[in-house]
């Protein structure tokens, strides 16, 4: 289950999507978000799938690994074509059997609706798959830069970020030893009927709590003692670079919208 | 005569909230380019020392002066600058995603340009052996390279001074050793003073110096041979003698003559084969 998900999975490849600066890809699907509400019929709704489409092509990530991926997301598709096949009663009556009719504005909404979904989904996905997690933190801390003025603790939520994605297999592997500890003293994690296996959780969480704590209060005091002391007066190792391939995307995207606002009826 | 880069004057400190001191009255100095080591049982406050000559933690009482500043809250900044940390808990320091980001991270609290951050960044990870494993992981990394690449952080920075707060304690010996070598070298390239606490006798009768703590007072100071001499008088302050002292005393009350203590095993090995062979 957990290794079919493919949200926040990195998938490593050489492509211009790989290649693109986190700043204009978060961007690019910012942007690409809103532009689809601009869809509203067939033909456009066609471009914005063949744009999608071209770009997932162009990721270099595996299609059936995708697709795979996004299973639950594909029922989750369908279901809402399906309420609105029977729920939306507009124009002529498509198909009627007993006391189900279904109509062609239903159709045409489910339709679109769906794909419209499935459209955000696969380019979300897209942008975490091609981007490792830190280099979507950094693109997040730049963007949110002016937000500075406001006082919005912007530098803080991304070392937040950084420091959780750090933290993270330290974690699983502590579970897993805890887990394990707790079952050679006769704790049974699997099986056994609900309630049982909820009150399995609580000596797992206790002692993966504490630990945490600890962690913490060490981890605030080294990075103490290495002369941390807030955003102010920093200097960033890392660095994004903004290149051509930046720029071709977002004109692409660009295009698209343009033909999008003017094959829409 | 020695220059001495920290002087601790009467030094007392106490945690919020806590009734015993966990230093009392503490005084000495610690020299230009040399060893020392700091060893004591649990809670004898030899942790709470090094957060002091930090600045993690104020005195109560008494006076800090390392590099002939005076440690206050405004000289803080530029002391920790002067002193770098090493401590025991691999993980709980490693603050980076990637091994090259952590080195990076002390560089970045100084404000130190981009373009000598690169450079530095290679030559401390170069020095501690590690440049190979820039993009990697910590958690791909072993306990021992994780230190190393903490030491690299600290040596960044290239401080005066390095505390080691038990850095080898979770190592097993040979990460151990990797370490203990590690800064040896560093020590001799750059003219560090190191300070190292720790609980392993055989690391610090290597030492130049050694300070045994007991309960947050300053119990004794000498040089290694000075201190094991104290025999019993150290397994009652709850430290244990290195095996080779240990031998020495054992081989001696045999009647085999022994002109000292030998503090490290070679030493001793050399000395009862050539005895040997003089007969
Ligand atoms: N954060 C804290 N808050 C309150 N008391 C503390 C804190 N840290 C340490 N102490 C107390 O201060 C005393 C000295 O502790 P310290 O950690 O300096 O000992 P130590 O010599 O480093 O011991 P160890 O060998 O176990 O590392 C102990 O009595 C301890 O209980
Ligand atoms: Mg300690």
């Amino acid at each position: 289950m957990m290794e079919k998900m493919i949200f926040g999975r990195y998938i490593p490849a050489e492509s211009p999507l790989h290649r693109m600066d986190p700043r204009s890809k978060i961007l690019l699907v910012f942007l690409f978000v809103c532009v689809v509400f601009i869809a509203n019929n067939a033909i456009t709704y066609g471009l914005l799938a063949v744009y999608t489409f071209l770009m997932v092509l162009s990721s270099k990530v595996p299609i059936r690994f995708i697709l795979g991926g996004l299973r639950i997301v594909l029922w989750l598709v369908l279901f809402t074509l399906v309420l609105h096949l029977f729920f939306t009663k507009e124009g002529d009556v498509l198909f009627q059997w007993g006391s189900i009719s279904i109509y062609e504005g239903g159709l045409k909404q489910g339709i679109f609706i769906s794909v419209r979904f499935f459209l955000l989904i696969l380019m979300t996905s897209l942008l975490t798959l091609t981007t490792t997690p830190i280099e979507i933190t950094d693109g997040i801390e730049v963007l949110l830069d002016p937000l500075k003025k406001i006082k919005f603790p912007v530098h803080e939520l991304a070392l937040m970020m950084s420091i959780s994605l750090r933290f993270i297999p330290t974690l699983m592997e502590e579970t897993d030893k805890i887990m394990k500890a707790q079952t050679a003293r006769g704790v049974e994690f699997s099986g056994g009927p609900i309630k049982d296996r909820v009150k399995a959780i609580i000596p797992l969480l206790i002692p993966l709590f504490i630990g945490s704590f600890k962690r913490a209060e060490e981890l605030a005091t080294a990075m103490e003692a290495r002369g941390y002391r807030g955003g102010e007066g920093r200097t960033k190792y890392r660095q994004l670079r903004w290149g051509f391939v930046d720029t071709v995307m977002l004109l692409i995207l660009a295009f698209v919208t343009a033909a999008l606002v003017l094959f829409r009826s | 005569m020695k220059n001495p880069v920290v002087t601790i004057e009467n030094v007392s400190f106490k945690y919020d909230g806590q009734e015993q001191y966990a230093l009392k009255d503490v005084s000495f100095q610690i020299y230009d380019d040399e060893w020392l080591a700091i060893v004591g049982h649990n809670g004898s406050g030899k942790s709470t020392l090094a957060k002091l000559l930090n600045g993690l933690q104020f005195p109560e009482e008494g006076r800090i002066q390392i590099g002939g500043i005076d440690l206050t809250e405004e000289t803080v900044w530029d002391i920790r600058k002067l002193i770098g940390m090493v401590f025991q808990n691999p993980d709980n320091q490693f603050v980076g995603t990637t091994v090259q980001d952590d080195v990076a991270f002390g560089l970045e609290n100084n404000g130190i340009p981009r373009e000598d951050m690169v450079e530095r960044v290679q030559s401390s990870l170069k020095s501690v052996k590690m440049e190979q494993f820039l993009d990697q992981e910590p958690h791909h990394l072993s306990g021992g390279q994780k230190q190393r690449v903490a030491i690299a952080g600290v040596i960044a920075l290239r401080p005066k001074i390095i505390v080691l707060d038990e850095a080898t304690s979770m190592l097993d010996p040979r990460g151990r050793e990797e370490v203990l070598d590690t800064i040896r070298q560093l020590k001799n390239d750059h003219q560090m003073t190191v300070i190292s606490i720790t609980h392993d006798l055989e690391e610090a009768a290597k030492a130049d110096r050694i300070i045994v703590m007991n309960g947050g007072e300053l119990y004794r100071e000498g040089t290694p041979e000075e201190i094991f001499q104290m025999d019993e008088e150290l397994v009652k302050l709850g430290l244990d003698i290195p095996f080779p002292v240990k031998m020495s005393k054992m081989l001696k009350a045999k009647g085999i003559p022994l002109n000292k203590h030998y503090l490290s095993e070679e030493e001793l090995v050399t000395q009862l084969w050539t005895s040997h062979s003089n007969k």
